[in-house]
């Protein structure tokens, strides 16, 4: 297996009129070809702008440092013409609320057209034939194409953001939140679909939501982040049931279970809010709302402490678990 | 990069489906046809709704016909340099809005000048909705510097007085139709320029934009395929209500001498009766007639654009 995109100590800071504002402070982070990486986390901690970062989507006075290789070429040190040829054939974004991503004024066959004829990897002609067959394999008749996005529902406009991610046969797929804005029915149908294709195109994807559940059933691997950092990464579901970090412990335990007595009287959850990204608590990130926090953990800024197999988390409890954390394994 | 085939294992991609295959359906085509006319339906219904727009639309077409009417009808019975009756008459069952101090008929020369006040006012409005739409969507979608230059311009043609800047250009470049048509185009496409760019600046938010830059989109092919698509509703609305003042701006130029003499405009007839001392004469009829003219297609145009603004826009409505 080969490294598909590769993040090296990557940092991302907003210019805002106030300051600079680090959503990013130091990612490192892999992407296998054919895997799937879940990417979770609450509002605001970063998921989304290291979406943009990896298209270089994100307002121009943005400063980002590390690399960013897709491929083999740094995305970072890209021109404007190679970085346009790159977008959605390298790697393509389904991007989250799909009803806004939609031009309302073009039918959405010409829409999912203009990527194939943005690329110029086929006429006019070919590309009809081409938005066709993807809108079959995402379950809808061919004919919808002649549809303007307002015929669609919620759930078959996302589908055809899912054909339009497809349109360049991309190494990567990169999925912001697809099904936020869905009901949990269609949710599921959505999810089932994505997983189909990626398991059948055998492409890479990275799936970026802040529940947790629906990324155990799709994701080879998981990656928690809180406060613009990776908290917690190893196989999703060892993750899930085995939570090393805290953090990723209160986000599990926020999914009620069907016939759980915990569950009866309230859901499990984690107060308080994520920190501001402009003034961020000192030594661990997470130790303001933490249960387990002692007193080393303002001080200390912990790393991503080996913690199992193909796992690592940055809590300094690891390190004094491990012995523990074996035994689990 | 070539594309691999998505489904390896399936024969090649099926055809787009014809209409033929599905003879009890309708054709797509058809189907699209069906809507189009049921939303163009939808539209005039709203639009018979409004008073206001209907009175307009009448006026217009009226207007319309009798510059038709002019174009190609009958030259004997409008030809100004043959219909000659008394002078100064007022009005009467042969001359129906009197005579000129030449004893032409007003409302021959009514008729003619119908043709180049409303062939003025539709062309200098396609120049400036072209230049205050192109400057509009480059300023609000460029952002930055070259927004900041556009707009100094667009201030800058804004508060200069226009009807003196229009004189200035008139005799700079001479007396002719299409002179006055430059001039009131170049003159008149700041106001444009800010509403558009206000409506791009929206646009430039919205997330088909960033998908659009995702897809590795050129922003060439943003404004041709996202953003101007979308302005369009703005830019056509104040076109209607921009060929009222292009008219009226013909008319003031007209009036003072900087029209073109050979092709008299309703303007022209109101300097000629201006200048001959139609007031002190008592010949009322001779200003009435094009002024009630110019204020009626004015008044029309105006009206038009009103009705057409609200049901474009349904936030006016209940104003």
């Amino acid at each position: 297996m080969s490294e598909i995109l590769t993040l090296d100590d990557v940092r991302i800071t907003y210019q805002t009129s106030s300051g600079g504002v680090p959503a990013v402070r130091g990612v490192d982070m892999a992407v296998q070809t054919g895997e799937v990486l879940g990417l979770a986390g609450e509002s605001g901690c970063g998921k989304s702008t290291i979406a943009g970062a990896i298209l270089r989507l994100l307002p121009p006075k943005t400063k980002i440092e590390g690399s960013i290789v897709l491929e083999g070429e740094n995305v970072l040190e890209m021109k404007p013409g190679r970085l346009r040829a790159v977008r959605w054939t390298g790697a393509s974004i389904v991007f989250q609320g799909a009803m806004h991503a939609l031009n309302p004024v073009q039918r959405i066959g010409d829409q999912i057209a203009e990527a194939i004829t943005v690329h110029q990897q086929a006429g006019e002609k070919e590309a009809r034939v081409r938005v066709g067959s993807l809108l079959e394999q995402v379950g809808l008749p061919t004919r919808r194409m002649r549809d303007y996005p307002h015929e669609l529902s919620g759930g078959q406009k996302q589908r055809v953001m899912i054909a339009m991610a497809l349109a360049c046969s991309p190494a990567l797929v990169i999925a912001d939140e697809p099904t936020t804005a869905l009901d949990v029915m269609v949710q599921a149908q959505v999810l089932r679909l994505m997983k189909e294709l990626q398991r059948d195109l055998g492409v890479s994807m990275i799936f970026i939501t802040h529940d947790l559940s629906v990324l155990v059933e799709t994701s080879d691997r998981l990656a928690i982040m809180y406060a613009g950092k990776i908290v917690e990464e190893g196989p999703a579901e060892t993750v899930f049931h085995t939570p090393q970090h805290p953090y990723t412990e209160a986000l599990a335990a926020a999914f009620p279970e069907i016939g759980d007595q915990r569950f009866r009287r309230k859901p499990l959850g984690l107060g308080g809010d994520p920190p501001d990204p402009a003034a961020v608590p000192s030594g661990c990130s997470f130790h303001p709302r933490c249960p387990k926090a002692f007193e080393e953990c303002p001080v200390i800024e912990p790393e991503l402490y080996p913690a199992g197999e193909g796992r690592r988390a940055a809590c300094l409890l690891v390190p004094a678990e491990k012995p523990r954390t074996e035994a689990r394994v | 990069m070539q594309a691999p085939p998505l489904r390896p294992q399936t024969d090649p991609p099926a055809p787009v489906r014809e209409p033929e295959s599905l003879p009890e359906l309708r054709s797509p085509r058809r189907i699209r046809w069906i809507r189009r006319r049921r939303a163009l339906a939808r539209f005039w219904k709203e639009y018979r709704k409004s008073g206001m727009g209907m009175a307009g639309l009448i006026i217009l077409v009226l207007f319309l016909a009798m510059a038709l009417f002019a174009i190609f009808g009958d030259d004997a019975g409008v030809d100004p340099s043959r219909t000659f009756g008394p002078v100064l008459a007022p009005p009467s069952r042969d001359y129906p809005f009197g005579t000129n101090d030449l004893g032409i008929s007003v409302l021959t020369l009514v008729v003619q000048g119908s043709k180049i006040s409303l062939l003025v006012g539709l062309t200098a409005t396609v120049l400036s909705m072209t230049i205050g739409a192109a400057v509009g969507v480059i300023a609000g979608y460029r952002g930055g510097g070259v927004d900041n230059l556009l707009m100094r311009v667009t201030d800058f043609g804004l508060v200069l007085p226009w009807l003196a800047l229009a004189i200035v250009l008139a005799s700079l470049i001479g007396q002719s139709l299409g002179a006055i048509i430059l001039v009131i185009g170049v003159t008149s496409w700041p106001a444009t320029a800010r509403l558009v760019r206000a409506q791009v600046l929206s646009i430039r938010e919205r997330p088909y934009i960033e998908r659009a830059k995702a897809l590795g989109g050129s922003n060439t092919h943003m404004i041709v395929r996202h953003v101007l698509p979308n302005a369009m509703p703005v830019i056509l609305a104040n076109t209607i209500l921009t060929i009222a003042i292009a008219i009226l701006s013909e008319t003031a130029l007209s009036f003072l001498g900087l029209g073109d003499p050979t092709k008299p405009s309703w303007g022209t007839i109101l300097e000629d009766a201006f200048s001959a001392g139609a007031t002190t004469l008592g010949a009322w009829w001779w200003i009435a007639a094009p002024g009630v003219c110019i204020t009626l297609v004015v008044l029309a145009f105006t009206m038009c654009g009103f009705a057409m603004d609200e049901i474009i826009n349904p936030r006016l409505k209940n104003r």
